[in-house]
């Protein structure tokens, strides 16, 4: 009886009512999400994850712009079928360089956390274009205007620059090169080349939407999803390393 | 005796603020416009000096009409309502309602039939979800709640609405909000987080609309003459603080230029996927929830005349609900790279959620006690009673799907958005049209909605739009997560990815069915409150049935 007298002090005190709210709701957030930044098993670092280069990075903003998340996910779960489905579960680690991160919910299409190397350059180009060119019965939409779109690169290094800010281990000599980087990762043959993969080992640089006499959104696009899954090489994987 | 009154008028603290936040917006978006890195942020930034000139307008204008003295709060002893605001939110909401079912069937359509995307950048599947999605939620669902708490509010305390263009600015500015967010992902400016796509300056907008409606809000309650805040007020309360805090949290982030739309979020990985289902199951708690809750404790009992059934259910219903919500996240996460003890609370809480929204569903039905022929007679409760039923189907499926082992076959499927649509179609939509159907003849001082009839039109035609929907998404749902997992005797996998997507055509062609089902009832709506207002009074005595005529 006394709790509900009691309550009214809540229903006549709008300050201390939204007071209690706060209160009640903050418990939640906060047990669930602060350990996150300090348990080993979500901060753990695994050998061979890298931050993008430029032009990944900037294929990565062409996937976020046109909202493949909403049909592709890129969390593989450690369900047998998923596993051999797709390739070995994600790791924490794989995605934590990624903001915001993209592990989608809805698999209208695959899931594409390990995509990179499974197709070739020129099947992604022709897919990205006309999907149902390469799979009859695919419901994705066409994306013919990227192969036709110049990749607007101007200002990559701002990218490169904020994401240091945020904690991404891009040094200043990235940041000074982001641009003559993101021109030769899709320039194979370019003298900047050679500096490039200096800078971000075993990334690829090759021309990858099969058009050499300009960079487009698809060579950007197609670079991120060549890379996505390939960083972390399984055979040397330790999965009781991070285990307490 | 005119020179005089006029000597005495002086603009408002609040005009003159308002007249110089404009006109500094309006200069400093003229100059980001010019320098903007993109075509498309900069279209943005002429939109928001374009309404910050028009604001500016305004309030000259509004100036020049206005008499000296601001609107008395009370005339003849009784309030003076301010419903203005209330009158402006209540139409929007139907138009961004009619908008954003139609987006949703468009899409729908897409699914079905590639074709519809026609190779275009701003009409593909990927831009016009995030604006379905918004358009629903934060658009239609968003302006109900602007409508229905600023009503609720000043009715429950009998006092009028706090400020004199504040009201205005966060009904108009949301509304702008709006308008830049649905143009933003139309031209792929999104930060891709679902349910919180809008890019950094949106977000800095929504905050001051936000802040805005949380103190005129609090300032109406706190002058109310009422000694006691009426129950819906705590679930508004609770709304509006909730998805300040959600707000703040999910969206912080470092824009790459003042001169650029692109933004980097300041969570990474792991981390980011809590925050974003942190906000993102809360943004279902707290706006689709706890908002619509308070509807429906002020409008259900006043359709129904009846009291609401527990005061003291109301009690546990509200504390109960906004302390277990919150943790409900992680069951977004299951099987993810999220540590396996944060996804186990988040199941854990989800299923404890299931009492105290049954609390909430019983306190709701239970309020038609001695009142239930009325369902018979009455279109408008009979929505939403339905409505509340809804809300306990879909929290009691809920619970089900974060269940881990039962998310592992509904993870990533159709069942999912099937969950989601009975919750949004038959609980939030459901409650909402009701609302609506009450408050525009209350508004426009109408006897009652120029048709009962075509009430019960709507209600029948979206009804049967909703199932057709549901069971769609859930035989759909269902039949593909059984796909993916499907072994041959060998012992290898089934299906190909391509042959579970072809197995889902004809579930999305119903689905889309039922899409347009629900969109024509709501055109049906339109026309009925357009009817409302426009026809004469007295017009719409035949339409009436006898049963209400005799009770009348």
């Amino acid at each position: 009886m006394t709790l509900w007298v009691r309550h009214q002090v809540l229903e006549k005190n709008s300050i201390l009512l939204i007071f209690g709210i706060l209160i009640v709701i903050a418990i939640g957030g906060i047990v669930e999400i602060a350990p996150l930044f300090y348990l080993k098993s979500t901060i753990e670092v695994v050998e061979g994850v890298r931050p993008y280069t430029p032009l990944e990075l900037a294929g990565r903003n062409i996937y976020v712009r046109e909202g493949c998340y909403n049909c592709h996910s890129q969390m593989i779960r450690p369900l047998r079928d998923e596993v051999e489905r797709y390739g070995h579960y994600s790791l924490a680690a794989e995605s934590m360089y990624d903001r915001p991160f993209q592990w989608g919910s809805k698999r209208t299409g695959p899931d594409l956390a390990r995509v990179g190397g499974k197709y070739s350059d020129d099947w992604h180009r022709d897919h990205l274009i006309n999907p149902r060119s390469v799979v009859p019965n695919s419901i994705m939409p066409g994306y013919p205007w990227l192969a036709g779109t110049a990749l607007d690169g101007r200002f990559v290094d701002q990218d490169l620059k904020i994401q240091a800010a945020l904690g991404v281990p891009y040094t200043k000599e990235m940041i000074d090169n982001a641009r003559a980087d993101l021109r030769a990762q899709a320039s194979p043959d370019s003298p900047d080349a050679d500096a490039f993969v200096k800078r971000y080992p075993k990334a690829v640089a090759r021309d990858f939407d099969g058009n050499p006499n300009r960079i487009s959104e698809a060579d950007a696009l197609i670079a991120y999803l060549q890379m996505l899954g390939a960083l972390v090489d399984f055979k040397l994987y330790d999965n009781k390393a991070n285990l307490r | 005796m005119a020179a005089a009154v006029q000597a005495q008028k002086r603009m408002t603290m609040g005009e003159f603020g308002l007249l110089i936040a404009s006109s500094v917006l309006a200069f400093s978006s003229l100059i980001i416009a010019a320098m903007a890195w993109t075509p498309e942020y900069a279209f943005h930034a002429y939109l928001f000096s374009a309404a910050s000139v028009a604001t500016v307008f305004a309030i000259g204008n509004r100036y020049m009409d206005r008499p000296a003295d601001p609107a008395p709060q009370t005339i003849n002893g009784k309030p003076n309502y301010n419903f203005g605001p209330v009158k402006f939110a209540t139409v929007a909401a139907m138009f961004w309602g009619i908008a954003g079912f139609t987006i949703g069937l468009t899409i729908a359509l897409q699914l079905a039939f590639p074709v519809f995307n026609f190779d275009l950048p701003w009409i593909s599947f990927g831009r016009l979800r995030p604006l379905h999605t918004s358009a629903v939620i934060f658009a239609f669902g968003g302006n109900v709640l602007l409508a229905s708490s600023f009503y609720v509010v000043q009715r429950t305390s009998r006092a009028r609405l706090a400020g004199d263009l504040a009201p205005w600015f966060v009904v108009l500015g949301y509304n702008f909000f709006i308008v830049i967010a649905g143009t933003g992902y139309l031209l792929g400016i999104t930060q891709s987080k679902e349910y919180a796509e809008p890019e950094w300056y949106a977000d800095l907008f929504l905050t001051v609309i936000w802040v805005t409606y949380f103190l005129v809000y609090l300032a109406t309650i706190l002058k109310r003459e009422e000694p006691h805040i009426y129950v819906a007020n705590w679930f508004f309360l609770a709304f509006i603080v909730t998805i300040a805090v959600l707000h703040l949290g999910n969206n912080a982030a470092l824009p790459v230029s003042v001169f650029s739309s692109k933004s980097y979020i300041v969570w990474s990985g792991v981390q980011d996927a809590m925050v974003q289902w942190w906000y993102g199951h809360n943004a279902v708690g707290f706006f689709l929830t706890a908002g619509f809750l308070a509807i429906m404790y002020y409008f259900v009992p006043k359709r129904a005349d009846r009291p609401v059934y527990s005061y003291r259910l109301s009690i546990i219903h509200f504390w109960a609900l906004i302390f277990l919500y919150i943790w409900a996240g992680p069951h977004h996460l299951h099987y993810t790279a999220l540590p396996d003890w944060a996804q186990t609370l988040g199941m854990t809480f989800s299923i404890m959620l299931w009492m105290p929204s049954w609390g909430g569903m019983i306190n709701g039905l239970m309020t038609l006690s001695g009142a239930w022929d009325k369902l018979r007679t009455d279109p408008v409760l009979r929505m939403m009673v339905v409505a509340v039923a809804f809300y306990g189907m879909s929290t009691f499926e809920g619970p089900v799907m974060s269940i881990k082992a039962v998310n592992s076959l509904s993870h990533y499927t159709d069942w999912t958005i099937g969950h989601v649509h009975s919750g949004a179609l038959g609980w939030v939509a459901y409650i909402s049209f009701g609302a609506i159907y009450c408050l525009v003849p209350w508004l426009w001082n109408r006897r009652d909605v120029y048709s009962l009839k075509l009430v019960n039109w709507h209600f029948w035609i979206s009804t049967l739009g909703i199932v057709l929907y549901i069971s769609a998404m859930w035989v759909s749902g269902i039949l593909q997560g059984l796909m993916w997992r499907a072994y041959t005797s060998l012992g290898y996998l089934e299906y190909s990815f391509i042959e579970t997507v072809d197995a889902m055509h004809p579930f999305y062609v119903i689905r889309a069915l039922g899409g347009a089902l629900f969109v024509i009832g709501a055109l049906i709506m339109a026309w009925n409150l357009w009817m409302t207002v426009f026809q004469p009074e007295g017009a719409e005595q035949s339409e009436l049935s006898p049963a209400l005529v005799v009770t009348r």
